[in-house]
């Protein structure tokens, strides 16, 4: 099983997430991570999809969900020619004889401090994968209270763009006579 | 009419309907689409049919649009109106049957509340529709209709449902039919990519063993008249599976008949030693294979499909191509030709003599029952060679839906509809009826078992009072047939509940078929010994202004040969009980 980051423009209308994430269940794809957005297009918006599957079923996720009617277009987006954030909100246990270390670890990881009490620090932490669990494995023994992880975006390196496209619509056919 | 005239949304809905050539809609009225039922009441473009069950009406939309290749339309309300539309919905999607389903939506502002009648009938049907939409702005009516009929009827097709709330269809709105669809993420690719063709050619003429393994997409895609052209130019033998009966004739010598579970010796193994297997609108059904593993082990795959999701889904395909079969079939020919011209033949003798043999000595064929009881074999073969090639056959699900298929003789597509993919027990009989409709001037016969027919026999009611003459050949023998077969094989003949009972003398027969098709206005007719079937059938096709039934009361322990039972190799065929074909060693 490997990781893959799928890029998936869609139609911005209602329920369009239920069709995604019904297909991905119905045919038994894993779901690691999806998050959704807007793009610069009003009408068009972003998945980030992770998936954890071979390369066959890849192919069969891909095209099942190029059989969506609502679904523009998927990238498959390579980890060295794209860059992949997530945002992690944590709240670690810290107090007067703590927070010290705390914040040498927040300030290392160029982490943030969003909120702070009495006996804990709420901290902000954008990056890849690899680095929020590094940093997790950090703060870990100090004591963590409380978690939230976005799912991962990812955009391609460079200046191309995936939604460079054409939405040209379709002339209506007359229908068969009878 | 003008632009500018304000129309309510149901109006413009009918009209949307009109614009889309719908000339029949099969359904039942009720509260959240009654809005729709006032101006269709109006139309003279339209025929709406009043069934029983909306069951009837989507199976109905299902049979005419097979029949004519043309949309299917059926409608009904919201709730229990709708959730009895999803299984000829999933049946359609299934058999990638074009048809739109219109459904009523409790009012916008309901929607979400738990309403009375309220089902979320686009959140039920989104895995077993090519496409579905809600619409709750009388304003979006058209363009949804337009694209609702441009998805179903493209591509590989399939079944669309428009869900309308029941205040879009009450608001004002003007009607625009739109001269543009925007469907940016639609784009069914139809032209095979040159390149893949020509490898395809490549590959045919080297082959040694190839098999053409056609599939229902040659049937939706009209490509009969080039299969033959392909088939009769290479010399390849043909199979047709259970949904492209009727894509190539029966009585051609290339034709070895339907492969898969209850295929033919030569169909089956025509495909497990082959060494080129040429998909066209197929896809490597369970049903087909067999346990995947074993499949064809020594063949190469040329896969063709319109949908590119099929290709590799089960088996790895060596030269896939993404293309409407009638397309890649035409671009194959002029391939091959372009290979004759460069001094490039298939040689397939030794192949094709070794398949005629195995033909031979394999045959379709069954036993008589030795106490002289009607073999339900025998009925169809009649039925099939009385009503002829011109004539539509329309089956339900189970045994006699496979000796519908091997013993009718089909000569023509689109002469065979039934329910493949699915399997809906209850198919027969409403897809009859809508059969009929499509194609008022052809005999139309439903082919049923006596279980499926008690499923949906309410609609002989509307085939009599709309005046649709469907026959039905009612194949009774007093049981869930194809279940009792597999309980007979592998459950050590013990037959939990699979007997109807049908002959409790105390009452009679329950039910009483010939009485029951007499309840429902149609003429009813039994038939107990082979010697009255001829005549029984004559008598059947005689009569085309009500419809009519005949209980054919068949032998209950025929059963459906040959078979690979389930999940085994196809190498492991029986075309009678306990009874293997013996290939020799060195004949291949």
């Amino acid at each position: 099983m490997s990781k893959h980051t799928l890029s998936v423009l869609v139609e911005n209308k209602p329920g369009v997430l239920a069709r995604i994430a019904g297909l991905f269940s119905r045919r038994g794809f894993n779901i690691d991570s999806l998050a959704v957005g807007p793009t610069e297009h009003a009408e068009v918006s972003r998945m980030t999809i992770v998936v954890n599957v071979e390369d066959s079923p890849l192919e069969q996720v891909t095209k099942q969900l190029n059989k969506l009617v609502e679904v523009i277009k998927i990238v498959e987006l390579d980890n060295s020619a794209s860059v992949s954030r997530e945002l992690l909100l944590v709240k670690v246990k810290a107090d007067a004889a703590t927070r010290g270390q705390v914040l040498e670890v927040v300030q290392l990881f160029k982490a943030k401090v969003v909120d702070v009490a009495a006996d804990a620090v709420t901290i902000q932490l954008v990056g890849n994968t690899d680095k929020l669990e590094d940093f997790l494995a950090i703060v870990e023994p100090f004591g963590v209270r409380e978690l939230v992880q976005s799912g991962m975006v990812a955009i391609g390196r460079g200046s191309r763009s995936i939604t460079d496209r054409t939405l040209r619509p379709i002339p209506v056919p007359t229908p068969a006579a009878g | 009419m003008t632009d500018a005239a304000q129309v309510t949304g149901a109006q413009s809905l009918i009209k949307s309907l009109e614009a889309a050539g719908a000339d029949t809609v099969f359904g039942i009225p009720g509260g959240a689409i009654l809005p729709a039922y006032d101006p269709l009441y109006d139309s003279v473009r339209i025929r709406h049919i009043l069934v029983r069950h909306e069951q009837g009406a989507g199976h109905a939309a299902a049979g005419y649009a097979s029949a004519t290749g043309r949309v299917g339309v059926c409608m009904a309300t919201s709730g229990p109106g709708a959730t009895n539309l999803v299984t000829p919905i999933a049946d359609a999607y299934m058999d990638s049957v074009p048809m739109v389903a219109v459904t009523g939506q409790v009012a916008s502002s309901s929607i979400g509340t738990d309403a009375f009648q309220e089902a979320d009938i686009r959140g039920i049907t989104m895995p077993i529709t090519k496409h579905n939409f809600l619409v709750t702005d009388p304003d979006e009516i058209p363009r949804t209709v337009a694209e609702a009929f441009y998805i179903a009827s493209t591509g590989r097709p399939g079944p669309v449902l428009v869900d309308v709330s029941k205040d879009a269809m009450q608001r004002l709105t003007t009607f625009r039919w739109p001269t543009e669809l925007q469907l940016p993420g639609y784009r069914p690719v139809t032209r095979p990519h040159a390149k893949q063709v020509r490898e395809a050619a490549r590959l045919i003429t080297e082959a040694r063993r190839p098999v053409l393994y056609v599939g229902g997409g040659v049937i939706r895609a009209g490509a009969s008249q080039e299969l033959r052209v392909l088939a009769e130019m290479t010399g390849i033998p043909v199979v047709t599976t259970l949904m492209a009966r009727g894509a190539f004739p029966d009585s051609h010598p290339q034709h070895l008949g339907m492969p898969g579970m209850h295929g033919t010796v030569a169909a089956v193994a025509g495909l497990q030693r082959s060494d080129l297997i040429v998909s066209l609108g197929a896809r490597f059904d369970d049903r087909v294979t067999g346990n995947l593993d074993s499949f064809a082990p020594n063949a190469r795959i040329v896969h063709a499909d319109i949908d590119p999701a099929e290709i590799g889904k089960n088996r790895h395909a060596d030269v896939p191509i993404v293309g409407d079969a009638r397309e890649v079939i035409a671009d194959l020919i002029v391939a091959l030709q372009a290979e004759t011209e460069a001094g490039h033949h298939g040689d397939y003798d030794a192949w094709t003599s070794w398949l005629t043999g195995v033909t031979a000595k394999y045959p379709l064929g069954y036993d008589q029952p030795t106490d002289g009881s009607l073999a339900p074999q025998y009925v169809i073969e009649r039925l099939g060679k009385i009503a002829g090639p011109d004539a539509v056959y329309v089956a339900g699900v189970g045994q006699h839906q496979m000796w519908a298929a091997h013993f009718v003789g089909y000569e023509k597509p689109g002469t065979w509809i039934n329910s493949g993919g699915l399997g809906t027990m209850g198919f027969s009989v409403p897809a009859a009826m809508g059969a009929k409709v499509g194609r008022p001037d052809a005999t139309v016969w439903s082919i049923d078992g006596d279980g499926c027919f008690q499923m949906t026999n309410q609609e002989l009611a509307t085939c009599a009072l709309e005046g649709i003459p469907i026959k039905v050949a009612v194949i009774n023998n007093e049981s869930l047939g194809m279940v009792r077969q597999w309980q007979t094989l592998f459950y050590n003949e013990r037959y939990s509940n699979t007997d109807l009972q049908s002959l409790r003398r105390t009452r009679g027969r329950i039910p009483d078929f010939v009485k029951l098709a007499e309840a429902y206005g149609c003429v009813g007719l039994a038939c107990d010994s082979p010697d009255e079937v001829d005549a029984t059938i004559n008598k059947a096709m005689e009569i085309d202004d009500v419809p009519v039934v005949v209980d054919f009361r068949v032998h209950r322990d025929a059963m459906v040969w040959p078979m690979v039972a389930a999940g085994t190799s196809n190498d492991d065929i029986k075309y009678a009980r306990d009874m293997a074909p013996e290939f020799e060693k060195d004949d291949l």
